[in-house]
């Protein structure tokens, strides 16, 4: 290999990253470029929200009513330091947005992550161990998999919630969307990681690392999972997408996050009674946020199954 | 399939156009749906308006809230009840006669067990046929206000009910829906056509009312679709699908009244909103001090000293609704100017009367607050939420459906709650028997007072109106002194109408189309 | 064959079961149905009694079997809330639906389809990379937000089309319809645009896709060294082989657009299983929801199964896989 190199010298880290074909077909992907700009940007911007927004629009005391209803500040009647305007209850909406959409950010990734642990977690197993788990575990997948995932999402968040008695309702409203939306996510994790180990497992090298006796959990752990990788990251990203989504969903039926600490989705819901009252900022710029937000992660998502894997659909 | 089968028939019936609109429609919408045709079965807004309007009581309330003969021609007190002259040659819908004997009928259903009048009716206690265009109801010692009682206990032919197997309003163990719930036969101006529950009701006028000439409306047929979203009910009135929207949201009305051919129509509305402080409990369930803080006048007063009824008035309900110092509305016997202005808004006292109260840094509580009940209700606590923090109160709010908030009161079981009050009967009774009362079903304030829980019975038995005037007011100023409630505003009605239809609107928030005139 | 179907029905009574059972939790944890049943004034005595009467105070096993016995006679017992026949209610609401998910099936797939199979053919124009963008778009928007929009453009601004509920509709019988009058179809037409829109951008995506992979076939290449007109290879043998994947598609796009109903039919106001469901929930009238889930699962457990029939008998290599 390197032996034929003309200079006797390793690639550097950077070399080595712009020879990947996946780093190749980013740099040469303007769509892709940008996509994963706003999403970082987005991402940044929500994460450092407590450092860029002007406003904590959930401390209460920093609201003052008589500030209600401002237009944006290039319009007549706008207070430059509500550059968005303001909510019906004088809340900043450009803080506002950013505090929502970091919850949305958060609820989505967290969904996500969960619904990603659990499938990939069942799919090494049931490509590994096969047999009857491997039946069980996918004729559950194949069960969940007949519903759409929304209308799962609206039922378990709705019995998460019956669970609740009323007063703590609000306080656990987003760990129940995350495990309502999470929940609904696995079977595709589940499935992709199978038919991956599954063609891993068969391999020589695996074969060889059982003949010597590693255990079977490190075996999947070191050799298998890895492998399942580029396929699992292309189905977070564009689950990430629909999860932000699930999540507005629940919250714009007034079935998810509460309007006192309110993400993306709730501001729209609340916004949306404004509406025809010419208060069209309250609705509109959290709308915008939201659409922006998750065409960026889609348009990752899109790129990254072209470039990872050109066959999976 | 079904589909391939309708298809087929498509085709030739897109010819088929809408009818020619010859009769006055008048198309209308509000939030919610009459759940049952029923009209002793369900104590509940939108079921009493719509039965109202095909079913009639012996009296009635005109758009200005006066008393009004409907089945009754004329009425007079005496010593254990009250006897009613009623209008001779009504007949109900299929027909039949109205006579004493439905009177007689209808009270025994409406104080029947399964009826969900019987708290109104149960001021009857018992029916007396004179002769058949005459009855005494006779009450349980003298009632001074027993026609303000019956406005909703409406009459039912009491042939039709035994036929139809519905002597009895239906109960929770039936196991299939009785005739009366979809079908209905009673004395009034409009006819059930046909009824899809949540979906559409249409009423066509009945050509045989007593009142056929007597009243200015002219409408031939009435459909009402509910809509439950606010902006979809908006929508449609700005689109022209609706001639009327009897709840408009606030924010709204500026929208509405600029679009052509709209208009608003406002009236000061007989419902108190306020917040309940429960000063009864020795410690308090939702918060971090010591104890109760509620059992201090000071704390109570702080309270109602950290909220700026005015900026909830201008910025949360958009002009509508007037900031108070009482729980009960001008309009209603007990409401007086004295009493009425609200306590003013003074951040600095009420710190300074936390502080001597031994809160100088506040503490924590949950408000209890529905979401789906008043106008913006929701949002005028949010706002207390606001205000109370800069007094250092930090408030948890608890936002749900009224269907969950209702029964958390009902059992006392809230430390600091927001509740509204009507009063169907005008009078401060209504108001001190529920609220005010030691043991009002609606008092979870554990608000009791000796001298006011006496002015609550003496008033029932009191004919003297001077000398039972004089004991409401005596309460009410009592009251105001003791403040066991925080007086937000009283609420302002707005309907959204079209040009084209004359509404009168009613402080009941009742739509009332006898009236009602389209152009 | 006869195995395969019969794995299948075995699999569609799992479903089933599991579904009744969440069905029948929903009876125990969701809220206390009594407070919504009765008056502001009804005393505790009066709660009681009500408890009672529904059967509430039962034992969990008892209350089960009486539900399983009741569902599997379609007797949901009466709606907490308007005292009528669940099952009645929810067949008087079934035609809007269906209507509504039927019509934005026919707009999904037609259009779908189409610039699919453009977007396929035509893999480097402007106008494909357009649409393709578009559809990025549409991918990426909320039903409720199109929802809103598209009232506020065509109804309240433009004042063309109504903005919700169902009027115009005709009653055939028992069956309530929207698409034999104008004003129907006016109704109709906003609200089956809205639910077709993530559908469409779905489809368009996966038959565009499944194009590329077929003109790259053997199969393909060969065709055109036999020399065959563009338009024949195109549509008589790129076009035929993606039908299997649409057919799937069809399955579940029905699948999905009932679940999306709920939110479009609250958006509008349209007075179908959706938005009664949701009224439902709000109400906490339990049996209107159980009898919705189990409604639902049971048609998304027959589409399955039909799908998977209807696979079965178009693709012979998947019975040889069996």
């Amino acid at each position: 290999m390197s032996l034929d190199r003309p200079q006797d010298r390793p690639m550097t880290r950077w070399e080595r990253m712009k020879d990947n074909d996946i780093v190749w077909s980013f740099l040469h992907s303007p769509g892709a470029i940008i996509a994963a700009s706003i999403t970082l940007i987005a991402i940044l911007a929500c994460v450092f929200a407590p450092l860029i927004a002007p406003f904590d629009p959930f401390d209460p005391a920093q609201i003052s009513l008589w500030d209600g209803k401002l237009p944006p500040a290039w319009i007549e009647g706008g207070q430059p330091q509500y550059p968005l305007g303001t909510d019906n209850q004088g809340r900043d909406m450009l803080s506002t947005i950013l505090y929502g959409g970091r919850l949305s950010i958060l609820v989505g990734a967290a969904a996500v992550c969960l619904g990603m642990v659990l499938g990939v977690t069942l799919g090494v197993i049931s490509g590994y161990v096969g047999g009857v788990t491997d039946a069980v575990i996918m004729r559950i997948a194949d069960v969940q998999l007949t519903i759409p995932g929304i209308l799962l999402a609206i039922l378990i968040n709705g019995i998460g919630r019956a669970f609740l008695p009323i007063e703590v309702r609000d306080d656990f409203a987003v760990y129940v969307v995350i495990i309502a939306i999470g929940l609904t996510d696995w079977p595709q994790f589940a499935r992709v990681t199978r038919g991956a180990t599954m063609v891993e497992a068969n391999k020589e090298y695996v074969q060889a690392a059982r003949i010597i006796g590693l255990p079977g959990w490190l075996i999947m752990m070191r050799h298998i999972l890895p492998n399942t990788l580029r396929p699992v990251l292309v189905i977070a990203t564009i689950g990430l997408a629909l999860a932000i989504i699930a999540e507005a969903t629940l919250s714009f039926l007034g079935q998810g996050i509460p309007p006192t600490t309110p993400s993306l989705g709730t501001l729209i819901r609340v916004g949306n009674e404004y509406l025809f009252s010419g208060l069209w900022w309250i609705t509109f710029f959290p709308a915008i946020a939201l659409v922006v937000l998750v065409f960026a992660v889609n348009l990752l998502g899109d790129w990254m199954r072209d470039a990872l894997n050109p066959k999976l659909r | 399939m079904q589909f391939t089968k309708l298809l087929a028939v498509s085709v030739a019936a897109l010819t088929v156009a809408s009818p020619a609109l010859a009769e006055n429609v008048l198309r209308w919408t509000s939030q919610g749906d009459a759940l049952t045709m029923d009209p002793h079965s369900q104590n509940e807004g939108p079921t009493i308006a719509m039965n109202g309007q095909i079913y009639e009581s012996l009296v009635t309330r005109d758009a200005s809230l006066v008393l009004q003969p409907e089945l009754a021609e004329s009425w007079e007190a005496g010593a254990d009840g009250w006897t009613f002259k009623l209008r001779q040659g009504v007949k109900f819908h299929d027909g039949a006669d109205f006579t004493a004997e439905d009177v007689v009928f209808s009270f025994e259903r409406a104080n029947h067990e399964a009826s969900d009048f019987k708290e109104q009716a149960k001021n009857v206690t018992g029916v007396e046929v004179i002769d058949d265009y005459t009855v005494k109801l006779t009450t349980d010692g003298p009632n001074p206000i027993l026609p303000n009682q019956l406005t909703s206990i409406y009459m039912m032919d009491k042939g039709w009910a035994e036929s139809n197997n519905v002597v009895a309003p239906q109960d929770f163990k039936a196991k299939e829906e009785t005739f009366a719930v979809r079908n209905a036969n009673g004395t009034g101006p409009f006819t059930l056509v046909s009824r899809a529950p949540d979906e559409m009701t249409v009423l066509a006028a009945n050509p045989n009312w007593w009142g056929k000439g007597m009243f200015p409306g002219n409408i031939d047929k009435i459909e009402y679709r509910p809509i439950t979203n606010a902006a979809t009910r908006v929508a449609a009135l700005l689109s022209g699908e609706v001639d009327f929207v009897l709840d408009p949201p606030l924010q709204d009305l500026k929208r509405i009244e600029g679009a052509d051919g709209l208009n608003v129509k406002t009236v000061a509305q007989i419902r108190s909103i306020f917040f309940g402080m429960d000063q009864g409990v020795d410690k308090l369930r939702t918060s971090d001090a010591e104890g109760n803080p509620f059992k201090d006048a000071k704390v109570r007063q702080a309270f109602n000293l950290a909220i700026d009824k005015e900026a909830i008035r201008r910025v949360v309900m958009e002009g509508l609704s007037f900031p108070t110092g009482m729980i009960t509305p001008p309009g209603v016997l007990g409401n007086t100017p004295a009493n009425d202005p609200s306590y003013g808004f003074d951040t600095a006292k009420a710190k300074a009367l936390l502080a001597e109260a031994g809160y100088p840094d506040g503490f924590s509580i949950r408000l209890d607050c529905p979401n789906n009940r008043y106008n913006n209700d929701e949002k005028i606590c949010q706002a207390a939420v606001a205000m109370l923090a800069k007094i250092g109160v930090k408030v948890n709010l608890d936002a749900i459906p009224k269907a969950q908030h209702f029964p958390k009161i009902q059992k006392r079981e809230s430390d600091f709650y927001m509740l509204g009050w009507g009063v169907p009967t005008l009078d401060s009774h209504y108001v001190f028997s529920y609220l005010l009362d030691g043991e009002g079903s609606w008092n979870a304030t554990g608000y009791n007072n000796a001298r006011v829980n006496e002015i609550t019975k003496a008033i029932t038995t009191e004919i003297d109106i001077d000398k039972r005037t004089a004991m409401i007011d005596e309460a009410w100023t009592q009251v105001k002194t003791d403040m066991p409630y925080v007086p937000i505003h009283h609420q302002v009605l707005a309907w959204g109408i079209a040009d084209n239809v004359d509404i009168q609107i009613a402080a009941d928030d009742a739509f009332r189309p006898r009236f009602t005139v389209m152009k | 064959m006869f195995f395969f179907i019969l794995k299948r029905l075995a699999q569609s009574v799992l479903v089933m079961a599991i579904v009744s059972a969440v069905s029948f939790s929903l009876f125990n944890f969701v809220g206390d149905p009594v407070n919504n049943m009765v008056g502001q004034d009804a005393t505790r005595e009066q709660r009681i009694e009500i408890r009672q009467q529904l059967g509430l105070d039962d034992p969990i096993l008892t209350q089960y079997t009486r539900f399983l016995g009741n569902m599997l006679q379609g007797d949901f017992g009466l709606s907490y809330r308007i005292k009528r026949p669940v099952d009645q209610l929810i067949l008087e609401r079934l035609p809007a639906t269906l209507e509504l998910v039927f019509v934005s099936a026919i707009i999904a797939l037609v259009v779908g389809i189409t610039l699919g199979v453009y977007t396929g053919i035509r893999r480097k124009s402007w106008i494909s990379r357009s649409i393709l963008s578009v559809s990025l778009v549409g991918v990426s928007l909320p039903t409720f937000i199109i929802g809103i929009a598209l009232i506020y453009i065509f109804a309240v601004h433009l004042r063309w089309l109504p903005s919700s509920g169902r009027s115009g509709a005709i009653e055939l019988g028992w069956w309530k319809t929207s698409l034999l009058s104008v004003d129907g179809w006016r109704a109709i037409i906003l609200p089956a645009i809205t639910l077709s829109l993530f559908q469409l951008t779905l489809i368009l995506r996966l038959v565009r896709a499944e194009m590329l992979e077929v003109m790259q076939t053997d199969f393909i290449k060969f065709a055109r060294a036999r020399g065959l007109s563009e338009r024949a290879i195109n549509f008589r043998h790129a076009l035929r082989n993606t039908l299997v994947p649409v057919i799937t598609i069809i399955g579940l796009n029905i699948g999905g657009l009932i679940a999306f109903s709920v939110i479009t039919e609250t958006v509008f106001q349209w007075p179908g299983t959706g938005l009664m469901f949701i009224q439902a929930v709000d109400f906490v009238d339990v049996p209107i929801m159980a009898a919705y889930l189990v409604f639902v699962a049971l048609l998304f457990v027959l589409i399955n199964l039909v799908v998977d029939i209807l696979y079965f008998v178009v693709d012979p290599r998947i019975r040889l896989g069996e």
